[in-house]
């Protein structure tokens, strides 16, 4: 079964992981833009992976038959330095004009604080000024709450189309919120601290296919580049359609993705 | 177009033939953390992350629904306002006593 994993980091991951997400059904990826496991000393790092995000993941990725696509930010994990920010926001533009680049992402919040707000609001007024795409992360753990809150409050306040906008990573207590005020919503299966594919299952099962999708935010951290295809294997053993699957794993991306010319899904 | 809401199309006794072993399973593991705990020398009672623990706890047994969002809300931050400054880049996991800017 053909399968998009929109939400994945594969400039942490190895080579191996692209041949073994193609043998599993991967068609194409999505890579936002995100925190090295380090800061970065200078806007220069940042350019680099924008580069890398650009032009050194689709080469790789082509090599299996998988379309590689980006999102390009500075994530929240590195803006509590606004000046520091705002540089690397700069470079952006340069990079709008790359044909893989899908919009701004991954932005959000990661503990809540004025200065991740500030920068926040600032590439949300980007996104809707250059009219792309937003994929939006939100905190982990008892941050999650209160943070889901803030950031669609703060989208709220823009002219942005929450049909235009995913909030990724949302678990029990936040999909209903998120859905319910228009917004797209990824479930993200890590193998430990996050939603496992059994309840990534149960999530859909009480909340339905509409505007949902999963992925495995594969990183450099615990996590587990096939776990989308996991989730399959978690849906057919309960039971559910294929059509049910298909919707989840592969339609709904190709949904909320081809809003922008530049997605690919590729032979799905 | 696929159904939007599709029910679990497992029967009750399905669900617990297929999923009991593994749950019994975490549930030793919960027992023997909390066992562990109690064997360490130290005050591990007062630590606020236990007390979140054993409320969680309270809720899976509670005769009500939805105990995954529960168990959730119950070690979230119900704080509304932003804070100052992030403290770092991390969380513990449930709100810590001295509030989230701390
Ligand atoms: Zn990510």
């Amino acid at each position: 079964m053909s399968y998009i994993d929109p939400h994945i980091h594969m400039v942490s991951r190895t080579t191996d992981d692209y041949r073994r997400m193609a043998l599993s059904g991967c068609v194409a990826i999505t890579e936002p833009a995100f925190w090295a496991g380090y800061d970065r000393s200078s806007p220069q790092g940042f350019y680099d992976y924008f580069q890398q995000l650009t032009h050194t993941e689709p080469a790789r990725a082509a090599q299996y038959g998988i379309n590689h696509h980006c999102w390009l930010c500075i994530n929240p994990k590195e803006a509590e330095d606004p000046g520091f920010a705002r540089e690397v926001m700069a470079l952006i533009p340069e990079f709008l004009a790359c044909d893989t680049v899908l919009g701004i992402g991954e932005i959000g919040l990661n503990k809540n604080s004025k200065n991740e707000m500030a920068i926040l609001e600032e590439h949300l007024a980007f996104a809707q000024q250059h009219d792309q795409l937003v994929l939006v992360h939100t905190p982990h753990l008892e941050d999650k709450r209160k943070g889901t809150f803030l950031i669609m409050d703060a989208i709220a306040n823009t002219t942005l189309n929450p049909g235009r906008v995913l909030i990724d990573h949302v678990e029990e207590h936040t999909v209903r919120d998120v859905l319910d005020r228009g917004f797209w919503a990824g479930m993200t299966l890590y193998p430990e601290t996050k939603c496992t594919p059994q309840r990534a299952a149960d999530i859909i099962e009480m909340h339905g296919t509409e505007r949902l999708w999963m992925n495995s935010a594969g990183d450099w951290g615990d996590s587990d580049p096939l776990a989308v295809p996991k989730a399959i294997v978690e849906m057919r053993r309960r039971g559910h359609s294929a059509e049910t699957i298909r919707q989840a794993t592969l339609e709904n991306p190709k949904t909320f993705l081809g809003q922008s010319p530049r997605f690919k899904p590729g032979d799905a | 177009m696929s159904e939007s809401r599709p029910n679990n199309p497992m029967s009750r006794t399905s669900v617990i033939d297929e999923y009991f072993l593994d749950h019994r399973a975490k549930l030793l593991d919960i027992a023997a953390f909390l066992d562990r705990v109690d064997r360490a020398p130290g005050d591990a009672a007062e630590d606020f992350r236990m007390r979140a623990f054993r409320n969680a706890l309270a809720l899976l047994d509670d005769g009500s629904s939805e105990r995954a969002r529960r168990v959730l809300e119950s070690m979230s931050d119900q704080t509304t306002e932003l804070i100052d400054v992030a403290p770092g880049k991390g969380a513990c996991g449930t709100p810590p006593p001295e509030g989230p800017g701390a």
